[in-house]
């Protein structure tokens, strides 16, 4: 049997917005296994954003169990989850979040500037190695600005890789890319996902669910649908195929 | 997280803005700047006082007559009175921490050779009294005992008189000028001390015995005044003492009467002039304090807008696995970096003005060590102080919402 790296069980989140009670998830069960590649679906509203927090150890459940690489998450305090960010989560976002004004290498080796257990050497050394797993092994010093879309979104990925995560958090990852460029990171995420790396990716896109394993479908804080993707396409052939642009 | 991590994030942070930490650090610079100037000036005006006032002499004690002086009372003439010869010798013999005593008689008036004249004074003293002061003997000699002994019609001059009486560079010794009606041999002229603080000419008198003063020019039978030295400057309020007793004693006093006499020594003397000074600096220091509050309020504002700016930027290491406290520690690192770097160019441009003071205005500074660790110290705890809110703010931030702020 496969290791769980996720495990979800009746997770509720209420908020209180004035005197009433919303309630972003309304009992979500799921686990996911070592080396998925999950796209997680819903329209604004569903509740995903609310869910991608608390898989992203950012928020806490109201009720319900989470245990991410077999630690429960839910009884743990602020900095625990810290902590456990750091250790076990890699997170891509839509805007990317890179320092300002900082090379890759820089902004790649953040998260290990916040475990002390890693030298100066041995972060340098895995923040090359995460750049030149995105294909960035020539752009190591480029700064942020100096950067487009899709290299600032790839030096993301590196900065999610570096720490070795347990699972890669992608929240509309390639929401603010144009569709070549989407393509190309899509090609990046299959690439790891084929080095057997745990991806959940968030996104209101159905194209993307195409190219993952696995898709969830929210609504209303509930999962309407879970299914195996059998029929996975490789975003390698959709990018050969798309028209190749002149200018 | 170590703290070397967290100083590289915070000196990173700050070499993104460097403009902007410049002109943060300005309000530190100035504040510790003007800090250490006005302190540099104040201690150098009280220290070319206190020399000032050594070069008056060394463990000097001054014996003057009349009561304690109070207010606007004014004393009756035979209250000025009440010092004579005998008090002298007796403070010169029995008082065993007195290793010299002059007693001092002073006259003014026009001093006169041939066609020319001065205004000037003449002090009738003893040899102590030259030793006492610290003036020298430069061409002939000081007169003896014997011309104490006898009222010898003698002087020894200082510089401005021999310059006004014998401008043609004659030699004055020997030579006869007359004092008023009286006259004195020159015998010997005086090195020159130049010009005190206060802009007093110190070369502009003549010394003769002061009997000769007593009995040939003024013709009185006291003193108004005896000049002393202590054995060192430990034995100042022994000898004190000793002459307190000697003097009560000679004029017998009873022991609920109060003094007719009035002693004050050279430290006093001192702390009294640089009492003046000592307020002057902490005032232009509470000034300079204030710029540096000024400037402590300037590195708060900035820190807090950048938390604002930065809010997106904190999010994301929360989310990467920052804790509270490594944010709390970053901002309060770069407040804290602001104010010491700027504490440290401040002390630089301190001690440039300070001898820029003293090369245009040829004003005495001296800068001291404490002045300079003080600033520093206070530079630090304004950084921790005025960069605490900011950063508690910024580790107060909820990751969720910092990395959606727009």
């Amino acid at each position: 049997m496969e290791k769980e790296v996720i495990r979800l069980e009746n997770i509720k989140r209420d908020f209180k917005v004035g005197s009433e009670v919303v309630h972003a998830l309304r009992g979500i069960s799921f686990s996911i296994t070592e080396g998925e590649f999950v796209t997680i679906m819903g329209t604004s509203g569903s509740g995903k954003s609310t869910l991608l927090n608390t898989l992203g150890c950012l928020d806490t459940p109201t009720s319900g169990e989470y245990y991410l690489d077999g630690v429960s998450v839910r009884s743990m305090n602020k900095d625990q989850r810290a902590t456990l960010r750091n250790r076990k989560i890699g997170f891509v976002f839509q805007n990317y979040n890179l320092l300002a004004k900082t090379t890759a290498i820089e902004n790649v080796e953040l998260p290990l500037l916040y475990n002390p257990k890693y030298s100066k050497k041995e972060r340098q050394e895995m923040a090359v190695e995460a750049l030149k797993a995105v294909g960035l092994g020539d752009r190591l010093e480029h700064k942020s600005n100096q950067m487009s879309g899709g290299q600032m979104q790839r030096v993301a990925i590196a900065r999610a890789l570096v720490n070795n995560p347990a699972v890669i958090l992608a929240d509309e990852a390639t929401g603010n890319l144009d569709t070549r460029t989407s393509f190309e990171v899509l090609v990046l995420f299959q690439k790891l996902h084929s080095e057997g790396r745990t991806i959940i990716f968030v996104t209101h896109n159905p194209e993307i669910a195409s190219y993952s394993t696995r898709t969830i479908t929210l609504r209303d804080g509930k999962v309407t649908s879970d299914e195996y993707n059998h029929n996975v396409l490789d975003a390698a052939e959709a990018l050969s195929a798309l028209p190749v642009e002149k200018d | 997280m170590n703290f070397a991590n967290l100083f590289r994030i915070a000196l990173k942070a700050l070499s993104n803005n460097k403009f902007r930490g410049f002109l943060t650090m300005l309000g530190i610079i100035i504040g510790v700047g003007s800090v250490i100037t006005m302190l540099a000036i104040g201690q150098g005006s009280k220290k070319s006082i206190q020399a000032e006032i050594s070069e008056m002499g060394s463990n000097m004690i001054m014996i003057s007559p009349g009561a304690e002086r109070r207010g606007g009372v004014r004393m009756s003439a035979e209250d000025m009175q009440t010092l004579k010869v005998k008090d002298f010798e007796d403070i010169l013999n029995n008082c065993k921490y007195i290793t010299l005593a002059s007693p001092t008689v002073n006259a003014s008036g026009q001093a006169v050779y041939g066609a020319n004249n001065t205004p000037t004074s003449v002090t009738g003293v003893t040899r102590d009294y030259l030793d006492i002061r610290g003036y020298k003997v430069k061409d002939g000699d000081i007169f003896s005992d014997q011309d104490i002994h006898t009222s010898a019609k003698v002087c020894v001059v200082g510089k401005t008189v021999v310059d006004e009486l014998f401008p043609d560079g004659e030699s004055p010794v020997g030579k006869v000028i007359r004092f008023g009606s009286i006259p004195l041999r020159i015998v010997g002229v005086l090195e020159s001390k130049g010009t005190n603080s206060m802009g007093q000419d110190q070369d502009n008198l003549m010394f003769a015995p002061y009997t000769t003063v007593m009995k040939r020019i003024q013709a009185v039978t006291y003193l108004q005044g005896i000049t002393c030295s202590a054995l060192s400057e430990e034995y100042t309020d022994k000898a004190i003492e000793e002459i307190t007793a000697v003097l009560r004693d000679n004029h017998k006093l009873k022991d609920d009467a109060a003094d007719d006499f009035n002693i004050r020594s050279q430290q006093e003397l001192s702390s009294m002039m640089t009492s003046t000074s000592d307020m002057m600096s902490t005032l232009l220091a509470a000034v300079a304090a204030i710029s540096l509050i000024v400037g402590g309020i300037g590195i708060m504002n900035i820190m807090y807008v950048s938390v604002t700016e930065r809010t997106r930027e904190i999010g994301l290491r929360m989310s990467i696995g920052a804790k509270s406290r490594d944010i709390l520690a970053q901002f309060l690192i770069e407040a804290t970096l602001l104010s010491v770097v700027g504490g440290l160019i401040g002390v630089l441009a301190g001690i440039i003005a300070a001898y820029v003071v003293k090369v245009l205005l040829s004003y005495p500074i001296a800068i001291s060590t404490g002045s300079i660790i003080l600033s520093f110290a206070v530079c630090t705890v304004i950084g921790i102080f005025f960069g605490w809110y900011p950063a508690r703010k910024a580790s107060n931030l909820d990751p969720i919402e910092a990395l959606r702020y727009e």
